[in-house]
């Protein structure tokens, strides 16, 4: 199987296995089979509406977590200019799982913070597989404050599996570094804009997620738990990962619906990693846009719309 | 029916059912040293074992019945209950699990709160009920937090939260991921008031719960021997493939670790809160 495809695309990955095979023919050939080629091609655009039109939540989740998948730092090459990474949590280490930096958005300085995958496997290991911990949510919230310092907007970037289960994690309360976050995050004085751009797991993920604009791509997810965590518990096997991710309504446009997010930013056919440029023009013109939005707002205006927009996240009756 | 029962007569034979059930309702077994104990014992201890000195689960109301004055008290949302919007079903529906949980635990919901007073010092106080879903966090608890810190401003009066929690409720969703924002946006606007929030963690104090409002006191306090952390150790052991050191996650080592200010008995929690509080708002000592 060709690492570019999921297994629920192998009927795309099979045709394009085929047009490829056509084309090293035709070139070597006199034989014109152009247009053979070209209906094929037709065929695997048509074919791949037809999958990514009807895509389970399990299958969405597989996208979110596609190898592929353009990362933070993708984001931060093509949309901002002057990016200038800044490291440490100035207690006791930096963490790379989480990137924080200035730049510039179309000339507009911001505080861009952003959890960080790793591509080949000494920088997944490097990166922690975009688990931060402790010091890098104490990293970012540094950061953050600067921010408001130097009225600087921040500009987050969600991509976790979630909060790191380790040892020393726990020993530097890893806990205290989410909540922390959480608090600060909810009264920053500067406007900030989370854009979930892969996975968005759990309380990790949330460290970086309190916002006054939250967008989502359109294939990306974001849960209380993983599906295979949610199985695991609820269902007593994470063999039962795909229902899980179905009942638990993590794809973009069902969180839409909820009113748990703002915005579903569309993605190209195929996914984010079939497009990168153009997916960063949509994810920058969604900056640039919120950004003028938000500006409106004077900063007690911001908090207390913030404020407002926490206190009403939920669903109960009251007798 | 056994044989000697249908042989007996019957005003003997339910004297003997009832002398039966009898060891059940007078008797408990710690769960920690294995001593067997009076119940009446542990009703005056409220349920720390008089032989080790373990905390076993309490239920909420009598969490609040230690810390507050009998008088005046007015309960806080009592009517919330959970809604299912995402109509959740895994093994059972989310709504059997919630009408279950109710049956077990004769509360509506995993957080019982109240306005009322220690030594005569307003407060407003909030505790967890284990027994309902593991006392997790979904918008029902979320909610009743937040009307809690409402309360305090209004009243100028401190928080307190007695955590017990196996974190968010997963049947919730990202709804209850979000009660971890809710909660601590909250207690950004206590903070905001300068009103002391204290939390106290007992056993356990996990996920969600212990990566918000659980962490964030001013004041955090600990019961002895309390599971606190935010991922469960199994998770970790499995995910660093090591073994756990000796007592990780218990409260006493979150207090070597610098997570917490203090270790408290249950039996001086209300002595040890009033007397913090007292001086965080400038009143006179309670001695």
């Amino acid at each position: 199987m060709n690492l570019n495809y999921l297994d629920f695309e192998q009927p795309i990955a099979d045709l394009e296995a085929k047009i490829e095979e056509l084309r090293n023919v035709a070139d070597g050939n006199a034989v014109n089979i152009s247009e053979e080629i070209a209906r094929l091609e037709k065929k695997s655009q048509s074919l791949t509406e037809q999958i990514f039109s009807k895509l389970s939540a399990w299958q969405v989740a597989q996208l979110a977590r596609h190898p592929q998948r353009p990362y933070t730092l993708d984001y931060v090459e093509h949309i901002f200019t002057d990016f200038q990474e800044l490291k440490g949590d100035r207690h006791y280490k930096d963490d790379p799982p989480m990137v924080c930096g200035l730049a510039r958005l179309q000339g507009r300085p911001v505080m861009v913070i952003g959890q960080q995958k790793g591509r080949d496997t000494n920088e997944k290991i490097r990166r922690n597989f975009g688990m931060p911990r402790p010091e890098g949510y104490r990293k970012a919230l540094r950061l953050m404050q600067m921010a408001e310092k130097f009225s600087l907007p921040v500009l987050t970037f969600i991509d976790t599996p979630g909060a790191y289960p380790g040892i020393g994690a726990e020993e530097r309360n890893q806990s205290e570094a989410i909540a922390r976050n959480l608090f600060e995050m909810a009264r920053l004085k500067t406007p900030i804009i989370c854009t979930v751009i892969g996975e968005g797991g759990s309380g990790g993920a949330l460290a970086i997620g309190v916002g006054d604009h939250v967008a989502m791509l359109q294939h990306s997810i974001y849960s209380v738990i993983s599906p295979e965590g949610c199985a695991s518990i609820l269902w007593k096997s994470a063999e039962h990962a795909k229902t899980a991710a179905e009942v638990m309504g993590l794809t973009a446009p069902r969180l839409r619906e909820l009113g748990l997010i703002d915005e579903v930013i569309p993605e190209p056919l195929g996914g984010a990693h079939r497009a990168p440029a153009a997916q960063a023009k949509a994810v920058s013109d969604m900056l640039v846009r919120s950004l003028e939005q938000l500006g409106r707002y004077s900063i007690s205006e911001l908090i207390a719309r913030r404020e407002k927009r926490y206190a009403g996240y939920g669903q109960f009756r009251e007798g | 029916m056994s044989w000697i029962e249908k042989i007996i007569p019957s005003k003997v034979a339910t004297d003997a059912a009832k002398k039966h059930s009898v060891p059940e309702g007078v008797w408990s077994k710690c769960g920690s040293c294995g001593s067997v104990l009076y119940r009446a014992e542990l009703e005056r201890t409220f349920e720390v074992c008089p032989k080790c000195n373990a905390h076993r689960p309490i239920p909420a109301r009598k969490r609040l019945d230690l810390l507050l004055d009998p008088e005046p008290r007015v309960e806080i949302a009592p009517g919330l209950e959970a809604s299912d919007p995402l109509k959740f079903r895994d093994l059972k529906k989310y709504r059997d699990r919630l009408v279950a949980a109710e049956k077990v635990s004769g509360e509506k919901e995993a957080l019982i709160a109240y306005r009322g007073q220690i030594k005569g010092l307003g407060v407003v106080a909030a505790a967890f009920e284990f027994s309902f879903l593991a006392g997790s966090m979904g918008s029902v608890l979320g909610e009743k937090f937040v009307r809690c810190v409402d309360e305090a401003i209004e009243h100028t009066t401190p928080l307190i939260c007695v955590s017990a929690s196996g974190g968010a409720r997963m049947q919730e969703a990202l709804y209850s991921l979000m009660q971890m924002a809710k909660t601590s946006s909250a207690l950004a606007r206590l903070a905001e008031a300068r009103l002391p929030y204290i939390s106290v963690m007992t056993d356990p104090t996990t996920g969600g719960v212990s990566a918000s409002l659980a962490m964030l006191g001013d004041i955090n306090i600990a019961e002895p021997g309390a599971l606190i952390g935010f991922a469960g150790p199994r998770v970790i052991e499995q995910t660093v493939r090591q073994k756990l050191p000796e007592g990780f996650q218990t409260a006493e080592f979150l207090l070597e670790h610098g997570a917490i200010d203090m270790i408290c008995d249950r039996r001086e929690m209300r002595d040890a809160i009033h007397n913090v509080l007292a001086m965080m708002m400038h009143r006179a000592s309670g001695h």
